[in-house]
C-alpha cells in the first residue's frame, strides 16, 4: 500500500476541510469572545479555499485512489464546488441571526466545516464504507447544530426528530450495504456494479438489499412517505442551520444516491426506476397539497422541499434512458434556490421572535424593497415561472421523462406544479398586496446581502442564459 | 451445524424488532435508542456472517466502524436528550408535540 502525492492532491479540498476544522477547534480556544469574527472567516475562507481547490484538481477521467476507497470523478468534483460552496452561503447568510441567537461560537463553524467534510466524502465515495461514514459524519455534525440552540422548545425538539428518524434511516440504509455486500461480496462500488450486471434480478439478497438501500436514501432525501420528519426539522431547526438542512444536505444525499443507485447498483436501474416513479408521484401530491395548508413559512418551505424531491425522482425515473443531466441539473438549482430562500428567511427573523408565518411578510415591498424583489425572484423560480432558473430545471426534467417515454409523469409534474404554484403566489402577494403589519428585523449584514442578491439573481439569470448551468451539468455526467 | 442462513435469519429478526420498537413504542425515548442501537447490532451480526461466509475481512472492519459510530451517535442522542429534558421536564414519546401542522 502506498500513498503517493498524485493520490493526496486528489484528496487535497477533504484535507484541507478537515485540517482546518481540527485548527479552528484549536484556535478558538485562544480567542476572547469579540474575536470570533476570525474564526468565523477563517471558516468561510476555508470553504471558498477548498471549493476552488475541488474546481481546479478536476480529473480528465474518473479513478479510484486510496485502495478504491476514493472516487475521484467529475460528477464529484462538480457536486463538491455546490456542496462547498452552499455551505460558506450559508454561514455567510446566517452571521446576524446566529449573533441574535447566541449561536455565534467557535463550536459551530467547526461542526460546519465537518458537515462539509462529510457531504464531500459522500460525493466520491468508491466504497459502502467511505459512503457510510461520510454519510454519518455529516449527519452527527446537523443533529449537534440544531441542539446548539439549547433554551429553545422547537429546536431540541427538532433536533430529537432528526436524530431518531435520521438514526433510524442510516440503520434500514445500512442493513441494505450489509445484504448488498453479502451478495456481492465486496465493499467496491465498481465490483457491487460488476456483480449487479452479472447477477441483476436474479440475486435475491441483491434485490433486497436494493429495496433497503433505497428506503433509506428515501429517507435521507425526504421523499414521501418517508418525509415526516421534514417539516417538523425544518420548523424548529435554528433557521440558520435550516439553510445547510435545506440546501447542502440535501445535495449530499442527492451524491450519496448516485454513488450507491448508479455507481453501485446502476445495472438494476430497471427495478428502481419503477420505485423512483411511485416515490414521485407520492412526493408531488403531498408536498404540494400539504404546503397550501401551512401558515408558518419554513413549514412551507419545507413542504416544498418535499414537492421538489418529487420532481427531482420524476428526473431520476427517466434517467436511465434520458440521461443524468435533467436530474443534477435540478439538484444544482435547487441547492441554489433553497440556499438563497432559507437564507432570507433567516436574515428577516426578528429579535424577538423568528418570522414565522407568511403574514410576517405583509407588505415587505414597502418596508425592504430589494429583498422583497429578491424573495419574489426566488418564489417564482420554486414554483417554476419563466424566465428563473425554476423553469428551466423543471423543463429540462419534464423533457427527460418525455424521452423516457413518461409522458403521463411528465403530465403529472405539470399538474402538480401548477397546483404548487398557489402558495409560492401567497407569499408574493403578503409581500406585495397587503398593508405591512409588522416590521421584520434588520436584515443581515452587507456582505449577506450582498451574497443573497448574487445567489437569487443567479437563479434568475441562469433562466435566462441556462447553457453555462447544462453544460456543467453535461460535463458533471460524462462519465456515467 | 449452523450455516449462513440462521445468521441471517436472526439478523432480519434483530432488524425487525429494532424497527418496531420505533414505531409502536409510545412510552419513552429512551427505549427508541435501544431500538436503534438494535438495528445496527443486527446490520453488525449479518456483516460478520457474511464476512464468514465469503473468507472476506472487509466485512469485519465494516463492524468495527460501524461498532465506532454507533458509541459517537449514542453519546450525541443522550445529550440531545439531556437538552430536550431541560426544555420540556420529560422524555416521554408523547410530549414530543410542539411542533406539528
Amino acid at each position: 500500500m502506498t500513498f503517493g502525492t498524485p493520490e493526496m492532491l486528489a484528496v487535497l479540498p477533504e484535507l484541507v476541510v478537515m485540517g482546518m476544522a481540527l485548527g479552528l477547534l484549536v484556535l478558538d480556544l485562544y480567542l476572547r469572545p469579540d474575536q470570533r469574527g476570525i474564526t468565523f472567516a477563517l471558516a468561510v475562507a476555508t470553504l471558498a479555499v477548498a471549493a476552488v481547490l475541488a474546481a481546479v484538481l478536476v480529473p480528465g477521467e474518473a479513478r479510484t485512489l486510496l485502495n478504491g476507497q476514493f472516487l475521484h470523478d467529475r460528477l464529484g468534483a462538480v457536486l463538491k464546488v455546490f456542496l462547498l460552496g452552499g455551505t460558506a452561503l450559508a454561514l455567510i447568510y446566517g452571521r446576524r441571526p446566529l449573533q441574535r441567537l447566541a449561536m455565534y461560537r467557535g463550536e459551530l463553524f467547526i461542526l460546519m466545516l465537518l458537515a462539509s467534510a462529510g457531504m464531500m466524502l459522500m460525493a466520491s465515495a468508491g466504497t459502502l464504507l467511505m459512503a457510510y461514514l461520510g454519510l454519518e459524519l455529516m449527519s452527527l455534525s446537523l443533529y449537534t447544530m440544531i441542539a446548539m440552540d439549547r433554551d429553545s422548545i422547537p429546536a431540541t425538539e427538532g433536533a430529537v426528530k432528526y436524530f431518531l428518524l435520521g438514526s433510524l434511516a442510516s440503520g434500514i440504509l445500512l442493513y441494505g450495504l450489509s445484504l448488498v455486500f453479502g451478495a456481492s461480496g465486496s465493499l467496491a462500488l465498481d465490483e457491487i456494479a460488476a456483480h449487479a450486471a452479472r447477477a441483476g434480478v436474479s440475486d435475491p439478497l441483491l434485490v433486497l438489499g436494493g429495496v433497503f438501500v433505497a428506503i433509506g436514501l428515501a429517507f435521507k432525501l425526504g421523499a414521501v412517505p418517508f418525509h415526516m420528519w421534514i417539516p417538523d426539522v425544518y420548523h424548529g431547526s435554528p433557521s440558520p442551520v435550516t439553510v445547510v438542512l435545506a440546501s447542502t444536505s440535501k445535495l449530499a444525499a442527492f451524491a450519496l444516491l448516485m454513488r450507491l443507485l448508479v455507481g453501485g447498483l446502476g445495472p438494476m436501474a430497471e427495478q428502481w426506476q419503477v420505485i423512483a416513479g411511485a416515490l414521485a408521484v407520492l412526493s408531488l401530491v403531498v408536498g404540494n397539497v400539504v404546503a397550501i395548508a401551512q401558515t408558518a413559512i419554513k413549514r412551507m418551505l419545507a413542504y416544498s422541499a418535499i414537492a421538489h424531491v418529487g420532481f427531482l425522482l420524476i428526473g431520476l425515473a427517466s434517467a436511465p434512458t434520458s440521461g443524468y443531466m435533467a436530474p443534477v441539473l435540478y439538484m444544482l438549482l435547487y441547492t441554489l434556490m433553497g440556499a438563497a430562500a432559507f437564507g432570507i428567511v433567516s436574515m428577516l427573523d426578528r429579535d424577538e421572535a423568528p418570522a414565522r408565518t407568511i403574514d410576517d411578510f405583509a407588505g415587505l415591498s414597502r418596508t425592504h424593497p430589494w429583498t422583497a424583489f429578491l424573495m419574489l425572484i426566488l418564489m417564482f423560480a420554486l414554483a417554476g415561472v419563466p424566465p428563473t432558473g425554476g423553469f428551466m430545471a423543471k423543463l429540462y426534467v419534464f423533457q427527460a421523462a418525455v424521452e423516457a417515454d413518461l409522458v403521463w409523469l411528465a403530465v403529472f409534474g405539470v399538474l402538480m406544479a401548477v397546483i404548487g404554484a398557489f402558495y409560492y403566489l401567497r407569499v408574493v402577494k403578503a409581500m406585495y398586496f397587503d398593508p405591512p403589519e409588522r416590521t421584520l428585523g434588520p436584515v443581515g449584514d452587507r456582505v449577506a446581502q450582498g451574497a443573497v442578491s448574487v445567489n437569487a439573481l443567479a437563479v434568475l439569470g441562469l433562466g435566462i442564459l441556462p447553457g453555462p448551468l447544462v453544460e456543467l451539468s453535461l460535463f458533471a455526467v460524462a462519465g456515467i | 451445524m449452523i450455516s449462513l442462513g440462521h445468521y441471517l435469519v436472526l439478523g432480519a429478526i434483530l432488524f425487525a424488532i429494532g424497527v418496531m420498537g420505533i414505531f409502536l413504542n409510545r412510552k419513552n425515548v429512551i427505549t427508541l435508542l435501544m431500538a436503534i442501537e438494535l438495528i445496527l447490532l443486527a446490520v453488525n451480526l449479518n456483516f460478520v456472517a457474511f464476512s464468514q461466509h465469503l473468507d472476506s475481512l472487509a466485512g469485519q472492519v465494516f463492524v468495527f466502524f460501524i461498532l465506532t459510530v454507533a458509541a459517537a451517535e449514542a453519546a450525541v442522542g443522550l445529550a440531545i436528550l439531556v437538552l430536550f429534558f431541560r426544555n420540556r421536564r420529560s422524555i416521554d414519546v408523547d410530549d414530543i408535540n410542539y411542533l406539528k401542522g
